[in-house]
């Protein structure tokens, strides 16, 4: 198998007509990295995708794959691979045929691509189905088939459409883990488009975070959790509670913030806004449901508690979650592990919730993702 | 009775119906077929006979009109289908503000009558070999001037736009996320249309090249002006109905309707099979699963009818080979002959009578003109092949009877068998079919 080979968007910027559906796009992705582009639909990721396989040219900007400029070169000339969001898998073909088909177009004998459908039938856990039509098979090995064709013209690139949209909870779950053996395998670059950010942080090395053509952040998935660089990416990735307000001083890593509703707090400056923030903007404070805990003395004030009172608990499996009502209706969502003990209902009375001020992060005031 | 009850009897009479409509003038044409009467008639039926099979694989002008009509439809059906499988692919393309622009000029064929394409094509032609200065003689003039060139083309105009209406309704259901995953494994284009959208368009391609025959092989009125000094089956049936046609025109109908019956007979059989052998295939139907009949047949009576015709069809065909109407001509013809012999001999009565009575009432001048008129008339009423107009005669004054004669002895006619279907039983109605009888188209029809 080739090993990775990088990918360089260089400013790139698409125009439909008048619509901008990226704009001055900056991204290196390192050969043999698992890169995901994330973000709400529309984001214009899908774009950025078709770019790089060649269907469509970039209005301005240069996509370089291993350092060549890939201008002028067609989808089928490009050495990238792309899963379509809807497989695309032919329906009048078998299985074997449909893996085969970039070596049969490429010339080779039928025997030579029987022979490398059936390895790669082995690779993907289904073999002796490759006289199957496609329409045959389940959800999750018409997926795997498509994997396995998209593998069969070994590419340096492999480019996924939010491949696993279309599957079950369980099975999602099952394929993530699979795509990143499978490219721990293979080596090679994986791009991987994505809205669902469970999806994005599991599987990728670093991920792009994209708003309405624009890329927030690029990030290890880490990083991209707990440094959000925009209000965009803290409240899109994962859960987050907001709180508005202005600053009141900044002290070396963090600063203290006058809240509308809920007093002084005091939150991280994360690494991408030092330097941002001065005394009396306007900022916001995010802290997620996981880091707030019902603080040991109730009823105390400080720059890290905030009181409200609980008015409704949901249970989700592995953890209940509890909803708030802080001063001034604010509300409040707090994530509570459940470790399986007997546990007293919080629902209906008052709290004061406490958070470390490291899992606190501000910054200046932004647009936030809407629900 | 109940009105559920009465509903069903009413539907049922209503596709009792709908049915005869529909089939009823089928099914008089091809009895017609097998009637020896000279004129394709069933109701005075003559002799059981499969003689106008043969008359029909003896005329020329038939057979080569059929050759033609093969040629031109396989020339159309390549021609209209490349055509009409690239205007549906260009529709797909186009940019969505043109698009019904061009549907609708694609379309417009089939709007404008076929004359109007016949003679425009025949003119259009006419006036590229003069923009190009071909001279007579030359290939090219001969092309532009040649029938089935110019047919080909001027059918092609408008079938074509009937064949892109099957494949748009096809390529609907295309994905061209396929396209583009074949370009992306590294087709060529040539290679992502052969290897992807042509294997798809196959079922709508087969549908089509059908469409494109049946609607090429029954034109008229466009054929009829660009094809110059060919024939195609058409034109030879256009040209016999003027002239006078017999029964060997409903057996070719016959045998067209019977390939028809078993071509969809066949099509549907396979069909069948494939869905049943699929079904059996993913499991979900047991190999030992088999009716007493064939599965295309179950729970389909007009099959079973079908079927049921075919082998009588097959039998008939069978006992065409021992069978021999001569015997059944014979008799028909003797019988005939007493009838008429039967009536003359009535007829010689009344004008005795008559005779005698003007004798009676007058001496004088009148006696010696009608005697010998009829005298000779009545001379070749026993040749063997002159039974046609003698009961017409009876009704008629002798003077015109005299003229009437002259058009009896036309060689044409005495081979004219067809016109003893057109006797009347009583002669009184003898009178109303005197004027087809002299009718000269009438006469050579049994050519």
């Amino acid at each position: 198998m080739s090993s990775g080979v990088a990918v360089d968007l260089e400013n790139i910027t698409i125009r439909f007509g008048d619509f901008t559906a990226v704009k001055d796009a900056n991204v290196n992705i390192k050969g043999g990295d698992f890169f995901s582009f994330l973000g709400p639909s529309g984001c214009g990721k899908t774009t950025i995708l078709r770019a790089v396989s060649g269907f469509l040219e970039p209005s301005e900007g240069r996509v370089l794959i291993g350092g060549n400029d890939m201008a002028g070169i067609g989808p089928n000339k490009r050495p990238t691979a792309l899963i379509f969001q809807n497989l695309a898998l032919f329906p009048l073909m078998t299985v074997w045929e449909n893996i085969a088909f970039s070596m049969e177009v490429a010339g080779a004998s039928a025997k030579e691509r029987r022979k490398r459908a059936d390895e790669l039938l082995d690779m993907i856990a289904l073999p002796g189905q490759g006289d199957k039509l496609p329409s045959e098979l389940s959800g999750g090995q018409k997926q795997r088939v498509a994997i396995a064709r998209a593998l069969c013209a070994n590419p340096d690139v492999l480019l996924l459409d939010e491949p696993l949209s279309a599957l079950d909870l369980k099975l999602r779950q099952h394929m993530r883990t699979e795509l990143r053996e499978i490219q721990k395998r293979v080596g090679i670059t994986f791009i991987y488009i994505t809205h669902d950010q469970g999806e994005a942080l599991t599987m990728s090395d670093n991920v792009a975070v994209m708003k309405a053509g624009i890329i927030d952040q690029i990030a290890s998935g880490h990083e991209i959790y707990d440094d959000p660089a925009t209000p965009f990416v803290a409240s899109f990735v994962g859960e987050n509670n907001v709180f508005r307000g202005k600053i009141k001083s900044i002290d070396g890593g963090h600063a203290i913030i006058s809240t509308n509703r809920s007093g002084d707090l005091v939150a991280r400056i994360t690494p991408a806004q030092v330097g941002n923030l001065a005394v009396g903007d306007e900022a916001m404070m995010f802290v997620r449901p996981e880091a707030f805990e019902v603080a040991p003395e109730q009823g105390s004030t400080g720059q890290n508690l905030v009181s409200a009172k609980a008015v409704n608990e949901e249970f989700e499996g592995n953890s209940f979650s509890v909803f708030l009502e802080g001063d001034g209706g604010k509300l409040i969502k707090m994530s509570v592990p459940n470790l399986g003990q007997d546990r007293i209902s919080t629902q209906g009375h008052d709290l004061t919730l406490r958070y470390e001020p490291s899992n606190a992060v501000v910054m200046p005031a932004g647009e936030l993702a809407s629900e | 009775m109940s009105s559920a009850n009465l509903i069903r009897i009413a539907l049922g009479a209503y596709l009792l119906i709908f049915f005869s409509y529909l089939l009823g003038p089928l099914v008089v044409m091809s009895l017609t077929a097998f009637n020896s009467s000279g004129f394709p008639s069933v109701s005075p039926w003559a002799c059981f006979t499969f003689e106008w099979f043969g008359v029909l694989f003896e005329d020329k002008h038939i057979r080569d009109g059929l050759f033609y009509s093969v040629v031109i439809g396989i020339g159309t059906v390549i021609l209209s289908v490349s055509m009409g499988l690239a205007a549906s692919i260009v529709l797909t393309q186009v940019w969505p503000r043109f698009r019904s622009t061009y549907y609708t000029m694609i379309i417009a064929p089939i709007l404008i009558p076929g004359v109007v394409l016949g003679i425009s094509t025949l003119v259009f032609w006419d006036r590229v070999g003069r923009f190009l200065g071909v001279e007579d003689g030359s290939f090219l003039y001969g092309l532009f001037h040649n029938g089935i060139f110019l047919t080909i083309l001027g059918q092609s105009s408008f079938i074509a736009s009937y064949a892109m209406l099957v494949f748009v309704a096809r390529l609907q259901r295309f994905d061209p996320g396929l396209t583009e995953a074949a370009l992306d494994l590294g087709a060529t284009h040539t290679q992502a249309f052969r290897k992807i959208l042509l294997p798809f368009m196959r079922p709508a391609i087969a549908s089509a090249s059908v469409l494109a025959f049946l609607a090429s092989f029954e034109n008229y009125n466009t054929t009829t002006f660009t094809i110059i000094d060919y024939k195609t089956l058409t034109t030879v049936l256009a040209q016999k109905v003027r002239l006078g046609i017999n029964p060997s025109i409903s057996s070719l109908a016959f045998i067209i309707i019977t390939l028809t019956v078993f071509a969809a007979l066949i099509f549907e059989a396979v069909q069948r099979n494939k869905a049943r052998k699929d079904a059996v295939r993913r499991g979900k139907l047991k190999t030992g699963d088999k009716g007493i009949l064939p599965s295309f047949l179950r729970g389909n009576p007009a099959a079973i009818m079908l079927v049921l015709l075919s082998f009588v069809v097959i039998a008939m065909v069978g006992t065409a080979q021992s069978y021999s109407p001569e015997q059944c001509k014979i008799r028909v013809k003797e019988e005939r002959q007493i009838e008429i012999q039967k009536r003359i001999d009535a007829l010689k009565k009344a004008r005795a009578e008559q005779q005698a009575t003007e004798a009676a009432e007058a001496e004088a001048e009148i006696p010696a003109k009608p005697a010998p008129a009829t005298s000779g008339a009545f001379g070749n009423v026993f040749a063997p092949d002159n039974l046609t107009t003698e009961e017409e005669e009876v009704d008629v004054a002798p003077e015109a009877g005299s003229g009437a004669f002259g058009n009896v002895f036309a060689p044409g006619n005495l081979s004219d068998e067809g016109a003893e279907a057109e006797e009347p039983p009583k002669p009184e109605a003898g009178s109303g079919a005197f004027g087809n009888v002299f009718d000269p188209g009438n006469l050579s029809g049994g050519d």
